[in-house]
């Protein structure tokens, strides 16, 4: 195994490879509740052709690579569960291209969620991406291959489905461009009018292939941004209240959050509205459309809308937002992990009900952000569980109710977002057998060595 | 000061990575982050792996104590950070540092910057009978005179050190303020020892300071360092040392708002480098500021990360003399003086010795010296004042 050190050393250079206990401790585990276990290198290539030296090493020495983003999906998809290599693609950090008639931006795998806002707002400030809620440290292509969600999610569907165009190195090594950029030098489409071959990658975690470079639809940056709060006490209703308000086709983003915390929020379902305009008129019309899309609750006295005061407006608007990761301090603890299953909206009611019921089954801190996908499709509902790192039996609780979350999830008709490998194994349980044989001879194909990422999407 | 609770705290970060960014996420803030990308060099990385050495799940190690001492506890991940305890995350890793130094477990490096202060009184090992031998007559500190200047380890040896106090000296005289120096007298102010995390020596060294200061009859200090001017300020009081305590940028400031001093006109374009002692922890931005500004000609531009979100040199917690950071172009000072010299400025102004040292040293390596005067406040002002 030094062979393989000195090897990516040669590769990367002396700096950017590491064996030591230190690297291997932190790069062996996530701040979710997943078991560690440690890589035996962590490497950080700064280059497509590094990538492609490192993997065909690691298929001459038969030895497992995990490509690493932010590490923030929770659900331990960057643990190597066999060892081997840790690729930490932050290196890999050039914006290459905007192309502002085309609305995309070509980025390396490592540029991250921050920096890229960073970079359009001082140089292409009417244009924008969909940023999601985790911390900024979190990749562009990371959140793309598991198919993350954003603030344009739910005009836009998964920031997955924004993808116009991948770099990819095979688990075989081979250097491939998928999409327009395979045949032209621009970037706006990840498959039509072609074969869609995105999806060979984009959901695998990995397990396929290393993703070097990424196009990016972005989308237009109105000049007004603003927040509405609607309340209900009446979780039956969330549906329909969803239905309506994506009817009008006037919002951004829709969010429903449930908290206990504060007790006032206790039995109250937030739903937040985020609306866009370049004028105060635009703003006032959709404001006006949303209003009267739930003029009917307000009539029968079943939810209402509340001023948004100035003090809460920046932590709502915030992108990403701050709030998200401070629920890990909730408890004082440093930890909270989530299940967020892609689920049918009319489902809401009983998912929250089985929220709330597992928190206080396990006796712990929940909540819950629900973000509606796609222009009403679908939900992401978020069973978000807080939890003590030095209180062991706090983390136990914590998983098991995440586990019957997950079971939970699938037998209402839920997909489980970025499972975990035991996640992995129940819905490949539940999965059409021929999908599943398809699935198989894809990564068999992909991956002949079994090297990527080893454990995830693993046929049996 | 929250030391001896971090072991009950430290398990709280959740290492969602804020601490490596500015305000704007532009880039990377977090110095040994921006040097070394491994997580494991950034706050969360930190913090995760002493709390796995308190559990037993990682042994010490020489890398280890590089990690922890790589830090410049320049505060970025304090002010970045979106979780409660974020105002005690310096005292954390300052409290770790001190489980290691009482456990024995010290890098080596970190261990001659010790050995050095203890012994010397400066973590140079310089002697203390040259501790004034750059001073070239100023007079010590006498009863009745207004203030105390306290030169510091980096004032008193470091030839960079010792041109910024010349500097400074010049322009008090020039000014007819009321001062003197302690010359051989001097000891090292601890704010670097304290940062170290060797509180038993740090304690012994402000109670030495605080008696001859006592002594002295010293009301009011004035420091040349915003190290020293943040231990005074900050922790002296805990050991009963009360004095009215000044960063010379202070002192400089209002003697040109009174007119006392009139810079003649300059030609310059200028950038300000925030000393993360003056700014993050003690919010000092303005004065230097209004300093230049005051100078006529001179036009002075910012750098994109600038103020809470200024780069720090890489100099804090004795790294100017540990040096952990140093070797490569990614290297805090070289990534800094790159990002000055693509305002367009010609100089580099700072207010701190530590900055002024580190930066020169980075201007040089990046070839950037012929292009990029490295300059402190007080000797951009000392060359503008008609000669006595």
């Amino acid at each position: 195994m030094s062979d393989v050190y000195e090897a990516l050393q040669k590769i990367v250079g002396e700096d950017y490879v590491s064996n030591r206990a230190e690297e291997r401790y932190f790069y062996g585990r996530d701040p979710g509740l997943m078991p560690p276990h440690e890589p035996d290198y962590v490497v950080m290539p700064k280059t497509t052709e590094e990538v492609q030296e490192i993997i065909k090493l690691a298929n001459r020495e038969k030895v497992p690579v995990t490509p690493k983003g932010g590490g923030l999906a929770l659900t331990g998809l960057v643990i190597p569960l066999k060892g081997g290599i840790v690729m930490d693609m932050k290196r890999m950090d050039m914006i290459l291209e905007v192309n502002e008639k085309s609305r995309y931006v070509i980025v390396e795998a490592g540029v991250t969620h921050g920096a890229l806002k960073s970079y359009l707002q001082k140089h292409h400030f009417h244009l924008r991406h969909s940023i999601p809620d985790s911390p900024p440290i979190a990749t562009i292509v990371a959140n793309a291959v598991i198919h993350g969600q954003g603030r344009l999610t739910q005009q836009r569907g998964f920031n997955s489905d924004m993808v116009s165009g991948l770099e990819v190195v095979l688990g075989t090594g081979e250097i491939c461009r998928i999409g327009s950029c395979a045949l032209s030098s621009q970037w706006f489409s990840k498959g039509p009018p072609l074969p869609d071959l995105s999806g060979l990658f984009l959901g695998w975690f990995g397990s396929t292939g290393v993703i070097t470079k990424l196009g990016m639809k972005l989308y237009p940056c109105k000049k007004i941004r603003e927040v509405m709060l609607f309340l209900t006490d009446k979780v039956d209703l969330v549906p329909e209240i969803i239905r309506k308000l994506t009817h009008t086709e006037m919002v951004e983003d829709i969010v429903v959050a449930a908290q206990p915390i504060p007790p006032r929020f206790e039995g109250i379902v937030s739903i937040l509205l985020f609306i866009t305009g370049d004028s105060e008129e635009e703003i006032e019309f959709k404001r006006r459309m949303a209003w009267e899309a739930l003029m009917v609750y307000f009539e029968s006295r079943d939810g209402g809308f509340v001023s948004v005061t100035p003090n809460m407006k920046p932590a709502l608007l915030a992108m990403p937002s701050k709030d998200t990761a401070k629920f890990a301090d909730v408890s004082k603890g440093g930890g909270f992990e989530y299940s967020g299953p892609i689920a049918p909206i009319d489902k809401y009611p009983a998912y929250l009900e089985k929220l709330e019921e597992l928190a206080l089954k396990y006796k712990l801190i929940y909540a819950s952000a629900t973000r509606v996908i796609d222009g009403g499709h679908s939900m992401m509902f978020s069973f978000s569980y807080t939890f003590n790192r030095a209180n062991p039996d706090e983390m136990k609780r914590a998983k098991v109710a995440l586990d019957e979350a997950a079971e939970f999830a699938l037998e209402e008709d839920g997909v489980i977002w970025k499972p975990n490998i035991n996640e992995q194994q129940m819905v490949m349980e539940r999965m059409d057998q021929n999908t599943l044989i398809l699935m198989k001879k894809v990564k068999q194909l992909l991956d002949p060595n079994g090297i990527m990422n080893p454990g995830n999407w693993e046929v049996k | 000061m929250q030391q001896k609770d971090y072991a009950s705290q430290i398990h709280r970060c959740f290492r969602c990575g804020y601490c490596k960014f500015p305000t704007d996420y532009s880039s990377f803030n977090c110095p040994s982050y921006r040097r070394f990308r491994f997580d494991s060099y950034s706050t969360g990385g930190r913090l995760w792996l002493v709390y796995a050495w308190l559990k037993g799940e990682i042994e010490w190690s020489e890398h280890l104590a590089e990690i922890l001492y790589a830090c410049t506890t320049c505060k970025n991940c304090a002010e970045q950070c979106p979780m409660r305890f974020a105002p005690d995350i310096v005292d954390w890793i300052v409290g770790a540092r001190s489980d290691m130094v009482e456990k024995g477990k010290i890098q080596p490096r970190v261990a001659r910057f010790f050995e050095a202060v203890y012994s010397y009184g400066n973590p140079f090992k310089q002697l203390r009978s040259d501790r004034a031998a750059w001073a070239n007559g100023t007079k010590n500190y006498a009863p009745g005179d207004e203030y105390l200047l306290y030169v510091g380890c980096l004032g008193s040896y470091d030839e960079n050190g010792q041109k910024m106090a010349r500097s400074l000296i010049d322009i008090l005289n020039a000014s007819t303020v009321s001062f003197g120096i302690l010359g051989k007298e001097e000891d090292c102010c601890g704010n670097e020892i304290y940062m170290l995390g060797e509180t038993g020596l740090f304690q012994n060294l402000v109670e030495k300071n605080c008696k001859k200061f006592k002594e002295l009859g010293v009301k009011k200090i004035v420091t040349l360092s915003p190290h020293a001017y943040n231990t005074m300020k900050n922790n002296y009081p805990t050991f009963g040392g009360n004095f009215e305590v000044y960063h010379y940028t202070k002192i400089l400031s209002d003697l040109i708002k009174k007119n006392k001093i009139k810079p003649s006109r300059a030609k310059a374009k200028i950038t300000y480098q925030d000393p993360c002692f003056l700014g993050r922890y003690n919010n000092i931005y303005d004065e230097p500021r209004e300093i230049l500004q005051s100078i006529p000609g001179i036009e002075l531009v910012e750098m994109e990360r600038n103020r809470r979100d200024a780069f720090c040199c890489g100099g804090g917690s004795g790294n100017f003399v540990t040096d952990l950071l140093a070797g490569s172009m990614d290297s805090p000072a070289r990534v800094r003086v790159r990002e000055a010299y693509e305002t367009g400025a010609n100089t580099l102004a700072v207010a701190c010795p530590s900055c002024l040292t580190m930066l020169t040293d980075a201007a040089k390596a990046e070839d950037l010296d012929d292009k990029l005067a490295i300059k402190d406040i007080s000797q951009i002002l000392k060359e503008l004042l008609p000669a006595r």
